[in-house]
């Protein structure tokens, strides 16, 4: 594996299904009743988060807690970032403290690619979502998540079909899902409309449509993205009842879809807008679940991007 | 003081010595002809001779931004580069909207004297893109000031630049447009296209260039005026530029040797070091660019040196400044794109860094035919050197140079102006 976790790209696909096996091990623990390993003791990770996102940062403070690493939380509201601070002093400090990993999320496009490749910090560095580019653990979340279903629990996922839909254009989750899913096997379907889809979109490795409906009854698995309120304003679409209209994901158009299909959606949903209750909730949606996944995969990343195998056994102090 | 350079390949063409006399020259003669034991005696033998290069393109940084460049560090760039004028941007603080801010550039290239500084003109206030500069006052000031910009903003509105075209015609100026229709790139980072998606910066469409091209073409030919465009980047500003010249429209452009030789490519690295306004390009606009350049759709390299501090380029990409250095290696990147690849000749290159800037700038003393009685205005260059580009190794004031590391052939060995050397050997006369 490479040293850092930047990019879908950074995994090829054995790579990305020992992760997935990994996480699978790892989630057992959390059906136990002490949820921890001592596999991280002694080791650092910080959470370098300068979006708010609180859902991805417990998720990688669980996952930190329950292989036993010290975690610190290092959030730009409130703390020198706001101030100007550059992304090279705050990355130094980190440094200066001895952080062993570096979990970042940054408004721009990059700034984790900079962070590994810039010499500021020896740490591992994990991208937990960087601008309009990539949010590889997510992918690796729902990759997980679909192959539990529909493959088992195992290897890759080898000839199915995913139709990623919404805000292509500004989501960080579809491209680096687009990337995973192509290297496990799958194909990724982008659907939006075209006001939503970048430009050179054709010479993506996958396919796209502007046509829910069509693409619904071929998919095993539809991923709903959740439309920004920004997005309403600028006039990438009319309205959001003509958006819900065309791209909602309701219950007439799940009756469509074939009967082991998947609904994911990446959180927190706009019910109504994207999604509807109906569908939200029902027996298709692995929504809850995602959640959890989000963990298991999260403590594999950590696990094996710091050499957990070595640690476990105690002797890597 | 007289100065007598041997055997020199005059724009690659013949050889001759050139005597050079107080600001001068004096004569021109076959190589190896001439003799004067009073002289500095200067060998150019495998040596070329172009007349001093002619930059339309230049961020002095000063007033306002003395911690990127002054007046003084530039023109020590510029004299190492070979160039013996520039023509100094007006996005300065304050902005060179005034008669005083003009001719306190002005004056103050005097008096470094390393090279002839021309100050451009705000088109407006403040380069605010409102209401016009005193343009007139300018043009009369002791700067003189000829051409005309908000280089870093786009005179967007279609009125103000009609006016501007318009008035300027009172004085035979130019109006130098930065062709950037703002909505089309508002949070713009890179070249829109299959890649800035796959990044994940925000798209910069060549349509945005293309647009303001376009209508200023027809608005310069409405009102039959002069058009400058600034920096072209794309193959359809080319199109457009080749439609308005067939159409004989007084319009004149520019290219930088940053998008001569560097593709959008390198913006898979997040180094902000090729964060550049407009942003580099396809391979495909390069090579149109090339031609153009060649052809003479393109009158003219201009080099948009644009000096930043490290702390403006060293973080992440979004938050970077837009701008690269280029005074220092646009005559070996030009060497490399255009020389070294045989679709120019040196007199070619005489032509668009020297020759056709001056004549766009309606400078008279420089970018002239190197023969007896002119001004002694020259760019000597060792046409085989092979040098790698050190951004540290620099006269400017910053280092956000994008060549850094890359192998560039041909170097300008020496600089002479108004009959002097400014740089001898490599070295800058300070």
């Amino acid at each position: 594996m490479k040293k850092h976790l930047v990019s879908a790209h950074d995994l090829n696909k054995d790579e990305a299904v020992l992760v997935l096996d990994t996480a699978k091990e790892l989630a057992l623990i959390s059906d136990r009743p002490v949820k921890k390993l001592p596999t991280l003791r002694g080791r650092t990770v910080v959470n370098l988060f300068f979006e708010d996102s609180t859902r991805t940062r417990i998720s990688f403070e669980a996952a930190s807690k329950r292989l036993s690493a010290d975690v610190i939380n290092f959030s730009a509201k409130g703390s020198s970032v706001s101030k100007g601070e550059s992304l090279k002093d705050t990355a130094q400090t980190l440094q200066s403290m001895g952080a062993d990993a570096v979990v970042i999320r940054h408004g721009s496009s990059g700034a984790p690619h900079l962070l590994a490749t810039r010499n500021w910090i020896d740490a591992v560095v994990i991208n937990a979502g960087d601008g309009t580019h990539e949010h590889p653990t997510q992918a690796l979340l729902d990759a997980y998540t679909i192959r539990k279903h529909l493959r088992n629990n195992e290897g890759d996922l080898n000839g199915l079909k995913v139709a990623i839909v919404g805000d292509i254009l500004h989501s960080r989750v579809a491209r680096s899902n687009a990337i995973l899913l192509k290297t496990l096997g799958a194909t990724p379907i982008m659907v939006a409309p075209p006001t939503l889809l970048p430009v050179g979109i054709e010479k993506w490795n996958g396919e796209f449509s502007y046509d829910l409906d069509e693409v619904l009854p071929q998919v095993d698995a539809v991923m709903m993205l959740r439309v920004q309120q920004e997005r309403m304003s600028d006039a990438y679409f009319p309205t959001t009842r003509e958006y819900s209209r065309n791209f909602g994901l309701n219950a007439q158009r799940l009756k469509t879809m074939q009967k082991h299909a998947l609904v994911l959606h990446p959180g927190p949903m706009n019910r109504g807008m994207e999604i509807t209750a109906e569908v939200a909730d029902s027996t298709n949606s692995v929504v809850i679940e995602q959640v959890a996944n989000g963990v298991s995969v999260r403590m594999a990343v950590l696990y094996l991007l710091l050499g957990g195998s070595n640690s476990e056994t105690g002797e890597n102090n | 003081m007289s100065i007598l350079l041997k055997n020199g390949s005059l724009k690659g063409e013949k050889n001759v010595d050139i005597l050079i006399e107080n600001d001068k020259i004096s004569k021109v003669a076959p190589g190896n002809s001439l003799k004067d034991d009073k002289a500095e005696v200067i060998d150019l033998t495998g040596l070329i001779i172009l007349p001093g290069l002619v930059d339309l393109h230049t961020h002095l940084r000063e007033p306002g931004r003395e911690d990127a460049e002054t007046v003084a560090t530039g023109s020590a760039a510029a004299a190492r580069g070979g160039f013996t004028a520039v023509h100094a941007m007006a996005n300065t603080l304050p902005v060179a909207d005034t008669a005083g801010v003009v001719e306190q550039v002005w004056n103050l290239g005097k008096s470094i004297g390393l090279v002839d500084v021309y100050p451009v003109g705000a088109v407006t206030i403040g380069l605010k893109g409102e209401n016009l500069a005193e343009l007139s006052a300018m043009a009369d000031s002791t700067a003189r000031v000829r051409i005309f910009s908000d280089d870093g903003h786009c005179v967007s509105d279609p009125v103000l630049m009609r006016r501007a075209l318009e008035y300027v015609k009172a004085f035979n100026g130019v109006i130098a447009q930065h062709a950037q229709e703002p909505r089309l790139t508002k949070n713009a980072q890179m070249n829109e296209s299959e890649l800035s998606g796959r990044l994940g910066l925000t798209g910069w469409p060549a349509v945005a260039e293309e647009a303001i091209v376009a209508r200023d073409v027809l608005l310069t030919e409405h009102v039959q005026s002069k058009l400058h465009v600034c920096h072209a980047s794309t193959a359809g500003t080319v199109d457009i530029l080749r439609w308005a010249k067939g159409k004989k429209v007084n319009v004149t452009a520019e290219v930088t040797p940053h998008h001569l030789f560097l593709s959008q490519i390198h913006c898979e690295s997040y180094d902000a070091k090729f964060k550049v306004n407009p942003p580099l390009r396809t391979d495909d606009d390069i090579n149109e660019l090339r031609k153009a350049l060649a052809e003479g759709i393109i009158d003219v390299v201009a080099t948009d040196h644009a000096p930043h501090p490290m702390e403006d380029k060293e973080g992440e990409w979004s938050s970077a400044a837009f701008g690269m250095t280029g005074l220092e290696t646009a005559l070996s990147v030009v060497a490399t794109a255009m020389v070294e690849t045989k679709l120019m000749t040196w007199a070619d290159v005489a032509r668009v860094m020297s020759e056709k800037p001056a004549e766009i700038g309606q400078l008279t003393e420089h970018g002239r035919p190197i023969a007896e009685n002119e001004i002694a205005n020259l760019c000597i260059i060792d046409p085989n050197a092979s040098w790698k580009v050190d951004a540290k190794d620099t006269h400017s004031l910053s280092t956000n140079n994008p060549f850094h590391d890359m192998t560039l052939k041909s170097k300008v060995i020496h600089t002479i102006f108004r009959g002097k050397f400014s740089m001898k050997s490599g070295q800058v006369q300070k």
